[in-house]
Parts: structure tokens; C-alpha cells; sequence
């Protein structure tokens, strides 16, 4: 195998014996595809589009779009499936999806507190902590104390505002747009959104210098 | 109905553990399950609904044990033997089969 498949494919641990649950699957697929109810090339095209098409890529264009576009951006605010559909972004997981703003006075935060309902795709499948108990618990009680816990301590002054997904509705936040990226195009603005900013336990900050 | 995935405002969990450059599947056998949900689900024998019904009947002493993907699976072999298209006896047979002839006991 070259290096890059190596990287590529560093989790498949080809090396190592199965574990009990590795050859449950395998038992399972094997089972599936012989009595004709999978095709195993399907499940493989399966599982490349979530570890390579989908992601928080396709929800910081929504993001950096709704910036520099304020039409756009009103209709995201009034019809998010639709909006987020002209990127050529929706299926399964994002049916119905709502977009909710972060300003200087207000910050929301998605959670799923029932299991990991979470807006696909535009981000893709969720990370492990926001499928975590912790995470799920504490976010509805404590939203600021969680923040903190992310590294972000807001002002007293400005309104936390919680979202529990449903298998209905699904949410993505909206970030402001960090100060000094007045002359950003879309494209460097959509590689300054981060994953965790759409979910709410970040802010978008400025990572590199605007030349002037 | 309440049970133990109704975790909004419970303590004790202790903190948020996260992890840097998280890849999309920690195993391949979680890509395989998600995968196989996703295709089992497209023959339509149960909705949204009754897949997510299925993770909460879960018992709770396993859900609170159980790995995320680990969940999918226990819940995807529930939904395939409700729906009629295998039977309990033919998973756990081929999982001896398979267990088998890999020399694992």
C-alpha cells in the first residue's frame, strides 16, 4: 500500500484481528448481500460519500453565501431547505432544516438531547462529543457552562438561546461574520467557518491577515 | 415515553471529551453499519420513526455502555428481524459461522 492510501486508510487497521462487534457487522453484511437485500459496492459508495462528499465544507459555503449575499440570506432565514437546496445541498437528514443567527446579542447552540439529530447535510455526520451523554445533558441545563468548556465565555449580557434537534427539524446556526473580513471573497470566507461555529460552541474568527 | 436516551439536564456525565481531527468513522466496521442502515432503510419497511424508537428500547444498562455505532448495530438487526427479512436465528448462526473460521472462540 503507497503512503497516502496508508493515511487514507489508517483506521481500517487491516493488521489487527477483528473485535466481536468488527465480525458481527461482517456476519451481518454477508448474511444481507446473500439473501440479495445489500449490494456490498453500494454500501462501499456508502460510506465514501460521508467520509468524503459530505461535511462541514458544504455548511460554510451556506454561511460564507448568506455574508455577502443579503438576499440570499433572507431567504435562508425564510425557507432554510430551499436555500441551502440552491447549493446543491439536501437529503436525507436535512428535510426540514431551520437557520438560526448568532449577533452580538444573541448566541444559539444546537444540541440533540434524545440521541444525534444533526443537520447531515450541510455538516456532514456529527462527532462523537455531540452524540456524547455529557454533552447532551449539560447543553440544555448549563449552555454556558458547556461554552466554556469549548473555550468561549460570553458576556453576560448576551441571550443563550438552545436548540433541541428533532428527527423533524434540524438546525444550523448562522455565525456572525468576524470584524475585518470586510474584504474577503466567498471562498476565504467559507475556509474561516468552522464546524463547531455552525453548531454554536465557537465563534468564527479571523485565522489569517486581509492583505490590505 | 421517558427512558435513559432522555438525557436533557441529567448530571454526573462528567466533561465534554473531544477529540482533535476526529475522523468520520473510528473503524471501518462503523462505516459498514451506518451504510447498511442507510440500505436496509431504502426497502421501506420502517420510517424515521420506528428507527429511532428502536435505539430507545435498547435496555439501559446497555444503551449507557454502548458505543454510538455499536447502538446502530444492535438497533439495525432489531429492525431486520421485526420487519421479517432475516431471522434472529439466522444472525446468530452465521455470527458463530463467521466467528469460526476466523479461529476466534
Amino acid at each position: 500500500m503507497s503512503e497516502s492510501g496508508r493515511k487514507d486508510n489508517h483506521h481500517h487497521r487491516h493488521d489487527a484481528p477483528l473485535s466481536d462487534t468488527a465480525l458481527r457487522v461482517k456476519a451481518l453484511e454477508s448474511l444481507l448481500a446473500e439473501k440479495g437485500l445489500v449490494d456490498p459496492a453500494a454500501l462501499d459508495a456508502i460510506v465514501e460519500t460521508y467520509e468524503k462528499k459530505i461535511g462541514p465544507r458544504n455548511g460554510a459555503r451556506v454561511v460564507a453565501r448568506a455574508w455577502i449575499d443579503p438576499a440570499y440570506k433572507s431567504r435562508l432565514q425564510m425557507n432554510a431547505t430551499a436555500a441551502i437546496a440552491e447549493l446543491g445541498y439536501s437529503g436525507l437528514q436535512g428535510e426540514d432544516m431551520l437557520v438560526v443567527e448568532n449577533t452580538s446579542a444573541i448566541h444559539n447552540l444546537v444540541v440533540c438531547t434524545l440521541c444525534s439529530c444533526y443537520p447531515v447535510p450541510v455538516l456532514g455526520l456529527p462527532p462523537v462529543w455531540y452524540k456524547s451523554a455529557p454533552y447532551r445533558a449539560r447543553a440544555v441545563r448549563d449552555p454556558r457552562g458547556v461554552l466554556k468548556e469549548f473555550g468561549l465565555e460570553l458576556p453576560e449580557a448576551t441571550e443563550v438561546r438552545v436548540w433541541d434537534s428533532t428527527a423533524e427539524l434540524r438546525y444550523l446556526v448562522l455565525p456572525e461574520r468576524p470584524p475585518g473580513s470586510e474584504g474577503m471573497n466567498e471562498n476565504a470566507l467559507a475556509a474561516l467557518v468552522s464546524r463547531d461555529a455552525m453548531i454554536g460552541t465557537a465563534k468564527v474568527v479571523l485565522t489569517r491577515k486581509v492583505t490590505p | 415515553m421517558n427512558g435513559i436516551h432522555d438525557m436533557g439536564g441529567m448530571d454526573g456525565f462528567g466533561p465534554i471529551e473531544r477529540e482533535a481531527d476526529e475522523p468520520v468513522f473510528h473503524e471501518a466496521w462503523e462505516g459498514r453499519v451506518l451504510a447498511l442502515t442507510r440500505a436496509c432503510g431504502a426497502w421501506g419497511k420502517w420510517n424515521i420513526d420506528k428507527s429511532r424508537s428502536g435505539i430507545e428500547q435498547m435496555p439501559p444498562e446497555d444503551y449507557l455502555r454502548a458505543s454510538y455505532y455499536e447502538k446502530w448495530l444492535w438497533r439495525l438487526e432489531k429492525l431486520l428481524v421485526d420487519a421479517g427479512m432475516v431471522t434472529r436465528e439466522e444472525i446468530e448462526r452465521r455470527n458463530a459461522e463467521m466467528k469460526h473460521a476466523t479461529g476466534v472462540s
